[in-house]
């Protein structure tokens, strides 16, 4: 190789060499800026707001502006002074008239349940003609002589809260400021997270078993027969997932086809409660999530030459040691790749938990559109949200920490 | 790959001849057949011997068969008629992991996810081997192969030649007495496939290992091989030692595949012992030597070395004819003449690249009787 006459040639022409590269990088990058932005508008803030929204909720602080500012001598034990009581009914007075109390109470209820009748009651009892000693009207209520509740509204008055992220993982502040959890009959969401990772691995798991054989055939037959196992793979995914979803439940059900074929072959004696049961989800969510476990791992089998079988033959290999030590090492990188995009995938199951599963068989997903559409608690739908985005992401990070990322590339 | 059922004269008279010693007979294909669909056939009545400590090469066009009988040998495809035989004992029911044989492939064949040495330990570390034996057999075939510091590296991190090298290394390194090597220099370029040659032809003299190489490439073949088994159509067209399929081929396809040759078409006019007449379609008589020939009246092909033409000025040769240059091909270490006879024939002459010739010049070719052969047409 022939090296640069001197020093300063050699410098500009290393500069005018990162020059060039630079200009290329620009120019690729400019490219791809209209999906960048499409990306950050339509997915990025959209996400990132609705995520601020676990730790941030203003509400309260909106609603009692002067009860806030009143709080701020409050010690934190008891109950606050008689300032404190005429600042919150003038509050309560201020948002019954601005038609903001319903507002209030359902975030306040939220956190303290029952609260929301107690509030709604004062505020119209404040709201009535010729109320001369408004803080007695609320003293008068004992919802408001509680410690609980003036310990609640301490916290929900800083706009900035942990209390749906704590309240995601099934744990709350005490009144002393401390953390516990929260009373058994309340705690839901840690059991769902558990569920929703159960059934994500038992469905990987199903999908392995099944596919890795599949696979390996597709990969090994004729081209032409193995186009048309790939096509039969392939022909459920072109349909909605909702459709295959609710041909699975034309088939589950009690008088369906799978329980009529088990009864004539004489699997069981009685018909099988399939549908809204933990089986029933499994066996569609699997159907389901076939194609996305094969596929990688289909593609990279077909990369490995026959060549490599024969060779650990002709060097002595047994059909199970060569298979073992030769064959599926070669494919781990594909095993991963298809197992993790199913594990991911499932964690995020919403449409088939809910019309196959039963009540026992909701998974975290459903949980979150529940808080969305019925209950209207964006709040705690952005925490749960915000926790199985910890986890998974958690649990990817493990993956390519423990695999090597590197080992997804093909060799 | 296949051809329809045929036999040869040529394949029956290697059949007869099966040599005595069990040393001669260290592997032994015994009129083995090889069918894919049950109607056409990839090996037909194959009947052939390797020797103990042999280095034999099949070579062939594609489709000829001989890939077909390697993996029958290593154990990847069974006969469907016949039997092969492995130091006197059949292996026809023997699965190749219990063959004991040596492979070395095409495209090297080497794990991609071991390093070089666990490449190389792999055929040791299957049979259970103690790890300090596996280690100094490890280091002693990298040593053999020069390769003992890329041991940790990964086969992608090799060039081809390496790479080659380390699959040599994993298919000696268990010492099998039987190597197969099917097309292994097939991916190299021309410099180091030369380079190969000679290291792989020092290995089987150094360790004495029978091999059974498969080549399409006759320049390979000849080079290396202590005998070369030429395949044709699913059967074997000749086999012997390199000079005799070059100066003495027994039928037309070997005359043709191994070196280069002159075919001229003719009608024998008499036979009488190892001399013959042609007369040459086009006009001329030459006299040839008969091979397989019937008598007066077959028509029959006449196969002659370039460098068997000699150019003379006056007719001292058995064969004589005038012809004319019409081109010439300097190729460094020899001059290729196309010289075109009276008769229409353009015959390609090989002389040394002194000789003065330009292209319109009559000149006088000669050359003798025993250098030209004549085959029946076929």
């Amino acid at each position: 190789m022939r090296t640069a006459p001197d020093t300063a040639d050699a410098k500009s022409i290393a500069a005018a060499i990162r020059r060039s590269q630079t200009r290329e990088r620009l120019r690729s990058f400019g490219l791809a800026t209209p999906l960048l932005v499409l990306l950050l508008l339509s997915f990025g803030i959209p996400i990132a707001i609705l995520l601020s929204r676990a730790i941030y909720d203003p509400t309260i602080a909106n609603a009692l502006p002067r009860t806030s500012v009143a709080m701020q001598s409050w010690s934190g034990n008891g109950i606050p002074d008689d300032e404190t009581f005429n600042a919150l009914a003038a509050d309560l007075k201020a948002n019954q008239q601005q038609g903001n109390i319903s507002e209030f109470a359902k975030s306040l209820n939220a956190r303290l349940p029952g609260a929301r009748s107690q509030i709604l009651k004062t505020a119209r009892a404040l709201d009535k003609e010729g109320v001369s000693d408004p803080a007695s009207v609320v003293k008068s209520v004992p919802f408001w002589t509680s410690p609980a509740t003036w310990s609640t509204i301490e916290n929900g008055r800083h706009a900035l809260t942990s209390f749906y992220l704590l309240s995601a993982v099934d744990l709350r502040w005490t009144a002393d400021g401390s953390l516990e959890r929260v009373p058994p009959e309340q705690a839901i969401f840690l059991r769902v997270f558990a569920r929703t990772f159960l059934v994500a691995a038992t469905v990987t798991l199903a999908t392995l078993i099944l596919g890795f054989p599949l696979a390996y055939l597709i990969s090994s037959v004729p081209k032409t027969v193995g186009a048309i196992l790939i096509i039969a793979v392939l022909l459920p995914f072109w349909t909605s997932i909702l459709v295959r979803t609710a041909a699975w439940t034309v088939l589950l059900q009690k008088f369906g086809l799978v329980n009529d074929v088990l009864l004539w072959l004489g699997v069981t004696g009685t018909r099988l409660d399939l549908m809204y049961s933990r089986v029933g989800l499994i066996i569609a969510m699997t159907h389901i999530q076939l194609p996305f476990t094969l596929l990688p791992i289909y593609s990279v089998m077909r990369t490995i030459q026959p060549s490599q079988m024969r060779a650990a033959y002709s060097l002595g290999g047994r059909p199970l040691t060569s298979f073992l030590r030769v064959y599926l090492p070669q494919v781990v990188p594909g095993i991963m790749a298809g197992c993790l995009l199913t594990f991911i995938l499932c964690l995020g199951y919403y449409i088939t938990p809910a019309l196959i599963g039963g009540a026992g068989d909701q998974l975290i997903s459903n949980f979150i559109a529940n808080y969305v559409n019925v209950e209207l608690n964006w709040e705690m739908a952005a925490a749960l949200s915000f926790i199985l985005l910890v986890f998974t992401m958690a649990l990817y990070a493990v993956f390519a920490r423990v695999l090597g990322l590197d080992r997804l590339k093909p060799v | 790959m296949t051809v329809t059922v045929q036999t040869t004269r040529q394949m029956d008279a290697t059949a007869a001849s099966r040599p005595n010693t069990e040393a001669e007979r260290f592997v032994e294909f015994i009129d083995v057949e090889k069918s894919y669909d049950g109607r056409t056939f990839a090996v037909t009545r194959l009947n052939m011997h390797v020797a103990k400590g042999e280095f034999l090469t099949l070579l062939g066009p594609s489709g000829s068969g001989k890939t077909t009988t390697l993996n029958m040998l290593a154990g990847f495809e069974r006969p469907t008629h016949g039997s092969i035989t492995l130091n006197g004992q059949p292996v026809d029911r023997l699965p190749p992991y219990e063959r004991n044989i040596g492979m070395v492939f095409q495209n090297y064949a080497l794990f991609p996810h071991m390093t070089v040495e666990e490449n190389v330990a792999f055929p040791l570390s299957v049979r259970k081997f103690s790890k300090t034996e596996t280690t100094q057999r490890v280091h002693k075939a990298l040593d053999m192969i020069q390769l003992r510091k890329f041991g940790d590296r990964r086969p992608g991190q090799l060039s081809g030649g390496q790479q080659q090298r380390v699959a040599l290394a994993r298919a000696l390194v268990f010492e099998p007495s039987l190597v197969l090597m099917d097309e292994p220099l097939g991916a190299l370029d021309k410099k180091l496939r030369e380079h190969m040659q000679l290291e792989i032809k020092q290995l089987h003299s150094m360790l004495g290992v029978t091999i059974v190489y498969v080549t399409h490439d006759q320049s390979e073949a000849l080079t290396m091989s202590d005998r070369v088994a030429v395949f044709n159509n699913g059967g074997i067209a000749q086999i012997g030692t390199p000079d005799s399929l070059y100066t003495q081929p027994a039928n037309p396809f070997v005359a043709s595949f191994i070196g280069e040759n002159n075919t001229l078409e003719g009608v024998v006019d008499h036979v009488s012992g190892t001399e013959c007449q042609v007369s040459l379609t086009g006009g001329g008589r030459i006299r040839a030597t008969p091979i397989d020939l019937e008598g007066q009246g077959t028509a029959c092909l006449v196969a002659l070395r370039p460098e068997c033409i000699q150019i003379a000025r006056s007719g001292t040769n058995d064969n004589a004819f005038e012809a004319t240059v019409e081109g010439r091909i300097y190729l460094g270490d020899h001059l290729r003449l196309l010289a075109r006879l009276q008769n229409g024939q353009l015959l390609t002459v090989k002389v040394s690249p002194e000789t003065m010739m330009i292209t319109g010049e009559t000149i006088s070719l000669g050359w003798s009787q025993r250098d030209c052969r004549a085959f029946p047409t076929q």
